[in-house]
């Protein structure tokens, strides 16, 4: 019976659980999918508990859990798709589950599924003990402290939000081609969020820190990763916003902080080069590997296997281990991130890269953490080359348009650079570029390469995953600006 | 009656389960409990080049406990809703309670503002639970196949992909409210693409879509004509082009307007307002939109995407005019965020499965105007007309809004050529106050909905105004 203090953390399917899955039952499972047909089938089994506390005028104003336990089945035949998935783990509900999969493949034969394997995976986010099985009131003593040091930071501060949420899951796959993963990935997130106000309402803004990762309670041991430090610094973005400026609208260099900005990156050229869109042709990197895409200095890098970053996988949800995969190299393409049945496409190996949301949906390319590596000027060198321009360094997101390459990238925190020097702060604006363009125009990389800290999470096709970003101080030579001031 | 239906004894069965979970907790020791049972199902289906891509059956159950004790909370959430593990679960949320601080608002609503009676807004149409994978992929077939015929500019396709969703939700608390009801849901969407060789330095893809969607399966367009319109609509955006940075008026379509419409609630509703999150605090009663502006919300329109018979408190669901020709009235509040401002909830209470309820929208409409959109487009002589919008940039605490944006450039009151890569921005207490035209076209495929609409000047950054 799924119970939400999860001890021992095992879930139902494990050995010695309620509905344990050995490779006898999960084969005669396989066959079921492929009954009707089909080139291939997979199982995966998804166990998660969740728990979030939230703390706001100063009191625990909510505590949560939740349980979820599902099984999702997939059947491929060609470039098809048949899935279904059930929450109730009964060989008749799991059995009627395979065969609505397999309604996809309907004629034709299947080969008979191979007795599973344990695949070998690494251990990238070894925790001694998951966060969510750890004591509770640790975890609303760290809420009331960063709650304290962003009331502390300064007087106009006058509302305060911080959350933790945490989660610990534990997937199985078992693929009809010997495949058997199994891993258990934790996940925590701390954020703070804090409104500054003067004239006694008639001005106010807002700032947000947060971070987190595949760690244990670890995380807030390291250094400006603690509590406090995420309140003080949400609380000195709401403050420096106070005075903002109107942004500039129009075309102008654009300087990008480390670590954070890599969103633009994600957007810019990692969705792009998901290869799905590319097998597909809908992508406007269809057809270029091998080609310039990007300056010579641009190397970028989707790698899931940085220790306990917020995008790494021990093995992805089709129970391939996680890899580092070069995307771009001095400029010029030369791969993407795969899912089974694009590198199928391809004739590649699988990258590492099919992920899901949870047990309700089918795999597809995602990236993990995905990097810009760094080069070889000073951060300081890089402002100081700009006439006039934009310093960006918070940001709430972005979007692109797979196809035509659009993407935009949304400032919380950004500056106007005069004459070298960081001068007003600006309010919040959009930048917006197109995907090859814009890296073409990345024409200085600072040698301050940053891994953002774990808040980032993606969305495709109404599926989210957690994900990392990186990148070093970049200049933009030419981007557009989208503020209100012509 | 197919398997996927959900029949009225289903709807009843949820809610006796939700009423058993609410002694349970009880039994447990909880003081009051609130659940909420949903029970869904959905059929999607996916043709791409004439070929079935996808085919995704399944169904799901989720049960969302709150619990409340000596002021304190906890809410939680399962899928397993055997008794044996109800029983477990409800003990366990009790438990989990302690960890909350006392907070004497945070209680159920008095019983006297529960709903009585639950009004029948028609919300379910057996058809749609009986298509079968077969029918569906033959409708995605046949639209995929007439946008592709309908230009041979379209030179790939994202595919075709006709979806339904069928559910049942039901509620109890102690209190004394239960009630359940159920509702349909079927969408079809094509996705064209063609290649866009305009600039050699750079080769682009240029997508687009056409959809129908409605609670009742003879109420959608016809496949084919979904699918000409996709195509319509894609083909006319080849050769997109940046154009220079200035200020102008904007004209929003209605697919993209209604973000707009829907960014008007993200500031008008009882937790932005006691969180400090709008820039709109302390401005009820006053004009914060020009007069053409009125919009409302109506949870009891028959037949609509966002209608419901009862809130996420158990309340009556009922219309809210937000914002009545300019004037902002009492902004949407569900139980907790009204007493916070000390008044009474308007009825607008959303509640999901695993969290506290906060205030939502049914159906978020703003009322049409008089003019056509050919009207309005004449009458604005030179600008642009917006098709979509991208990002998130928009500060609710502040009210700045800067959006990337898509359309095509008007000039001598006529959509004249494509228009990319650009970014629309005004400060969105002014872009309200600056709409100077509102259209006639409503349509209500979707929950939140609007007419064509003009605002009088936005600043659009592109390219230098010197290029």
């Amino acid at each position: 019976m799924p119970t939400l203090v999860p001890a021992p953390l095992g879930a139902p399917f494990s050995q010695g659980g309620e509905n344990a899955i050995d490779s006898v039952l999960a084969t005669r499972l396989l066959s079921e999918a492929l009954s009707a047909g089909g080139d291939y089938a997979d199982l995966y089994f998804e166990y998660r508990v969740t728990a979030d506390y939230s703390y706001e005028e100063e009191q625990v104003k909510t505590v949560g859990r939740g349980v979820s336990l599902g099984l999702g089945v997939r059947v491929t035949k060609g470039d098809a798709t048949g899935y279904a998935y059930t929450e109730d783990l009964s060989w008749e509900r799991m059995a009627h589950a395979a065969r609505t999969a397999g309604q996809i493949a309907a004629g034709g034969g299947a080969p008979a599924p191979v007795d599973a394997n344990p695949i070998h995976i690494p251990d990238l986010y070894p925790v001694a003990a998951p966060s969510i099985g750890t004591s509770a009131q640790e975890k609303l003593a760290l809420l009331r402290t960063a709650d304290a040091a962003a009331r502390g930071y300064d007087k106009r501060i006058a509302k305060v939000e911080a959350s933790f949420v945490e989660q610990i899951k534990e997937v199985l796959v078992v693929t009809s081609d010997g495949r058997w993963a199994r891993d258990v990935q934790p996940l925590l997130r701390f954020g703070v969020r804090a409104v500054a106000e003067v004239d006694g309402g008639a001005r106010r803004q807002a700032g947000s820190s947060g971070g987190g990762g595949r760690y244990g309670m670890d995380y807030f041991a390291q250094a400006s990763k603690d509590a406090a430090a995420h309140g003080r610094e949400a609380a000195r973005i709401a403050i420096a916003m106070l005075d903002a400026k109107d942004a500039p609208a129009g075309e102008m260099p654009v300087v990008l902080a480390s670590g954070d900005s890599g969103i633009l990156l994600h957007e810019a050229v990692g969705h792009g080069l998901e290869a799905d869109f590319n097998r597909k042709q809908t992508s406007n990197y269809s057809g270029q590997i091998g080609k310039q895409v990007a300056s010579t200095l641009c190397t970028v890098v989707d790698d899931g296997t940085v220790p306990s970053s917020r995008g790494t996988i021990n093995v992805d949800d089709e129970g391939f281990a996680s890899k580092t995969n070069v995307l771009i190299e001095n400029g010029i393409l030369v791969g993407y991130m795969h899912d089974r049945l694009s590198a199928k496409h391809f004739g590649i190996e699988p990258t590492g890269n099919g992920r899901r949301e949870s047990f309700r949906a089918m795999p597809l390319p995602r990236m993990t953490n995905t990097q810009l590596l760094g080069g070889s000027s000073s951060p300081d060198e890089i402002i100081a080359s700009v006439k006039r321009g934009v310093y960006a360094k918070r940001f709430s997101g972005g979007q692109v348009n797979i196809s035509n390459g659009d993407f935009v990238f949304s400032l919380t925190e950004s500056y106007l650079i005069e004459d070298g020097k960081i001068t007003a702060p600006l309010k919040g604006v959009n930048l917006i570029g197109n995907g090859p363009d814009v890296l073409r125009k990345v024409d200085m990389l600072g040698n301050d390469y940053e891994l953002s800290d774990g808040i980032w999470t993606c969305g495709k096709d109404g599926q989210s995953v957690p994900v990392g970003v990186g990148t070093p101080t970049v200049r933009i030579s030419k981007i557009t600006v989208g503020g209100t001031k012509a | 009656m197919s398997a996927a239906s959900i029949t009225p004894e289903l709807v009843a069965h949820l809610v006796q389960t939700a009423e058993l979970a609410v002694d349970l907790a009880k039994k447990a020791g909880a003081d009051d409990a609130e659940v909420i049972v949903r029970d869904g199902s959905e059929l999607t289906a996916k043709i791409r080049l004439g070929e079935p891509e996808l085919l995704q059956e399944a169904s799901s159950r989720g049960l969302g406990l709150r619990v409340f004790k000596d002021g304190r909370r906890a809410v939680t959430y399962t899928s397993d809703l055997r008794r044996a593990s109800l029983e477990a679960f409800a003990i366990e949320t009790v438990e989990l309670a302690q960890l909350s601080e006392p907070d004497e608002l945070n209680k159920l609503p008095d019983p006297s503002e529960l709903a009585r009676t639950l009004p029948d807004l028609d919300l379910y149409d057996d058809h749609v639970a009986r298509v079968d994978a077969a029918w569906a992929l033959a409708q995605c077939k046949a639209g995929e196949k007439a946008a592709l015929a309908h230009d041979k500019r379209v030179t790939n396709s994202e595919g075709a992909t006709w979806s339904r969703t069928l559910g049942a939700t039901a509620f109890a608390t102690s209190g004394g409210f239960a009630g359940g009801y159920r509702g349909s849901y079927a969408s079809f969407v094509v996705e064209p693409l063609c290649d866009d060789p305009s600039d050699p330095e750079n080769p682009k893809k240029r997508n687009g879509f056409w959809w129908t969607a409605n609670r009742f399966l003879d109420e959608l367009d016809d496949a084919e004509a979904v699918g000409i319109e996709a195509t319509r609509r894609t083909v006319a955006t080849l050769g997109a082009r940046k154009i220079a940075t200035q200020e102008c008026a904007v004209v929003f379509d209605p697919e993209c307007g209604r973000s707009i419409v829907g960014t008007v609630f993200s500031v008008a509703n009882g937790s932005a307002f006691w969180r400090k999150s709008s820039y709109l605090i302390g401005r009820e009663g006053t004009l914060v939109a020009s007069e053409l502006v009125t919009i409302e919300d109506d949870p009891l329109i028959p037949r609509a995407p966002g209608s419901k018979p009862f809130d996420g408190d158990g309340l009556p669901t009922r219309k809210n005019v937000v914002v009545d020709r300019g004037v902002l009235r009492p902004v949407l509040c569900d139980v907790y965020s009204g007493r916070k401002l000390g008044r009474p909830s308007t009825g607008s209470a959303g509640r999901g499965i695993g969290g506290n309820p906060g205030p939502t929208t049914s159906n978020l409409i703003m009322r049409p105007g008089a003019s056509t959109k050919d009207q309005i487009l004449k009458q604005t002589g030179r600008g642009l007309y917006v098709t979509s919008m991208m990002g998130f940039g928009f500060n609710p605490v502040t009210g700045d809004f800067s959006r990337g944006a898509q359309g095509f450039w008007i000039e001598g009151g006529e959509l004249t050529f494509p228009v990319s890569e650009i970014t629309i921005s005004c400060n969105f207490d002014e872009l309200l106050k600056r709409i100077d035209a509102v259209g006639d076209d409503l349509d209500l495929r979707s929950s939140t909905a609007c007419p064509t609409f003009r605002v009088s000047a936005m600043t659009v950054a592109g390219t230098d105004a010197e290029a």
